[in-house]
């Protein structure tokens, strides 16, 4: 590996995951992160119930991301070998964790609006 | 290097890079250098596309042409994972043309004469081209005839594999392991004894055919036997003996000084030349990997060592600048190029801008800076889902891109991923000349 480029990632990306796959999430990811946005400018405050439920969901999240980035890779957990393959795998899962928790917390936010309570 | 799934963080990584990289290529267009010189290069494989599209970008008026009568460009990295089943055959297949920056002339033609004191490469089909200068970027020739009793054809046959002869090779290399990996029996593997691309390939497929016995339930059925051209298993000492460590964990046997001279396909035997004679070998599965040679056309022509390597024809050049020692006109990359280490794609990525440097600070009048050091690097296969990157240069150093996070001689599920998934964009992003 000599440099990496902007240019190198996308492509890493793409050939991960497949063109088609790879640009479909990363329009599900702008799409969830800006309907996350407006829904916390209209609401003016976090639902802190929400968000606990959104905390509920986290592990799943975790565990998707993890199963999801082993099958594209032909990996199994056994194949983490050394401290480095332990921080990318818990990369992976906090990073699933955190937006499983976006996505849990804007449908909530999308389908109920406050209650007076909240 | 990150590989994660993570949509924000990457994208936040993607717009501070997207920065760097406009940045990167407004100066790189500013320093373009006006000539009219006429640069020849001769094959359109990773050093040859690298190369044109990397002398474009530096060039204003070059007539660059470049010589390739194959229609295909093979992503041979790719090989491997093919004849493991984890990729079809088309995964390293794409379109010559694909790659190829628009101002350039492509000649679809293999060349049959090099005349260096006419400077004039002259093709099969009778065509000539001359040259102020030339780049030999041809790769190197499989001597498949060498071994006498084998012939293509009886690949993915008799369980007779041969990974290294293209992608369609490797997937029927991949049926002959898959079933013999079922079956069980003897399988013996080997290397050339000439100077070889990809010197770690040959071990990979090892590990992995063991591996796939081992997740099949059937290693007790299989016995694995590696020949070994010399004394050694791998060129690079530390790397060796941690090689040796994991044959013998994995219970691999090891004969030392077998050269492969012929095989039987009937009787499913293999001979092989060692110091005290003809030895045979029987065998269930094995992959044939042949002599190695450069093409005919280098050979035939003034340009090869003549007191190196003589039977294999690789170009003398200087080690570090890739520049001929007799004919400064004239550079050798990749493959075909006559230095001690190095016939991998990753040795063509850190050789094509010094080449470049050399070559465009000429026209320039200028004074080059970039030397090679023989860098390459093998991210040896150990199992699906395990590697070591192993990267060293012509000092038999290990020269790791990440000391610290990723330790060469271990076995690390990362350096899997570099190479299932990070290497083929990479070698794509160097085929533009992007990297």
């Amino acid at each position: 590996m000599k440099e990496l480029t902007f240019e190198t990632m996308i492509a890493v990306f793409e050939d991960m995951f497949g063109a088609w796959l790879f640009w479909s999430l990363v329009a599900a990811t702008v799409v969830i992160t800006a309907l996350y946005l407006y829904v916390l400018i209209r609401d003016r405050k976090v639902g802190w119930k929400k968000f606990l439920i959104a905390q509920v969901f986290m592990p799943i999240g975790a565990i998707l991301a993890v199963v999801f980035v082993m099958i594209v890779t032909h990996s199994r957990m056994a194949d983490i070998g050394g401290p480095i393959d332990v921080i990318i795998f818990l990369g992976i899962a906090g990073l699933g964790a955190v937006g499983m928790a976006i996505l849990v917390y804007t449908v909530q936010s999308l389908l109920f609006r406050p209650t007076p309570d909240e | 290097m990150t590989l994660t799934t993570d949509r924000r963080g990457f994208l936040a990584i993607a717009g501070g890079a997207a920065l760097a990289a406009a940045a990167g290529s407004n100066e790189a267009h500013a320093q373009q250098v006006r000539t009219q010189a006429r640069i020849v290069i001769l094959g359109a494989g990773a050093a040859g596309t690298a190369l044109a599209n990397q002398l474009v970008d530096r060039l204003d008026g070059a007539r660059i042409t470049l010589i390739d009568g194959r229609p295909l460009h093979w992503y041979q990295p790719g090989f491997t994972l093919i004849a493991a089943g984890l990729k079809p055959a088309s995964y390293s297949v794409s379109a010559t043309t694909d790659w190829l920056p628009r101002n350039i002339e492509l000649i679809a033609d293999h060349a049959a004469e090099i005349d260096v004191e006419a400077k004039r490469v002259s093709m099969r089909g009778g065509a000539s081209v001359e040259y102020d200068y030339l780049i030999v970027a041809t790769g190197l020739t499989l001597d498949w005839g060498a071994i006498e009793g084998f012939s293509l054809d009886l690949v993915g046959t008799n369980g007779i594999g041969a990974l290294y002869a293209g992608p369609d090779y490797a997937a029927k290399t991949w049926e002959a392991m898959n079933r013999f990996t079922d079956e069980g029996g003897q399988a013996v593997f080997l290397r050339p004894a000439t100077e070889m691309k990809c010197a770690g390939a040959p071990l990979k497929y090892t590990f992995l055919t063991d591996d796939f016995a081992r997740r099949k339930g059937n290693r007790g059925k299989v016995e694995i036997i590696y020949a070994a051209n010399n004394k050694t298993l791998f060129g690079v000492p530390i790397v060796n003996e941690k090689v040796r460590m994991l044959f013998e964990d994995r219970g691999f046997d090891v004969v030392h000084d077998h050269v492969l001279k012929a095989i039987d396909p009937g009787r499913k035997v293999l001979t092989f030349e060692t110091p005290e004679g003809m030895t045979d070998l029987p065998f269930d599965f094995t992959n044939v990997i042949p002599p190695q040679r450069a093409p005919e056309v280098i050979r035939n022509s003034p340009l090869p060592w003549a007191d190196r390597w003589t039977d294999q024809g690789w170009v003398e050049v200087d080690p570090q600048t890739l520049r001929h020692t007799r004919y400064p006109e004239i550079f050798a990359v990749g493959d075909v190029a006559g230095v001690p280490k190095g016939k991998t794609a990753a040795s063509v990525k850190w050789q094509v801008p010094v080449v470049v440097d050399h070559l465009v600070s000429e026209l320039a009048g200028t004074e080059a800076s970039l030397t090679y050091d023989g860098y390459t690097s093998c991210p040896l296969i150990t199992r699906v889902g395990r590697a070591m990157l192993i990267e060293f240069d012509y000092h038999n150093n290990l020269v790791p891109s990440f000391p610290g996070i990723i330790a060469p001689l271990e076995e690390l599920w990362i350096s899997w991923l570099m190479k299932e998934v990070a290497l083929k964009p990479t070698y794509n992003a160097m085929l533009r000349g992007k990297a």
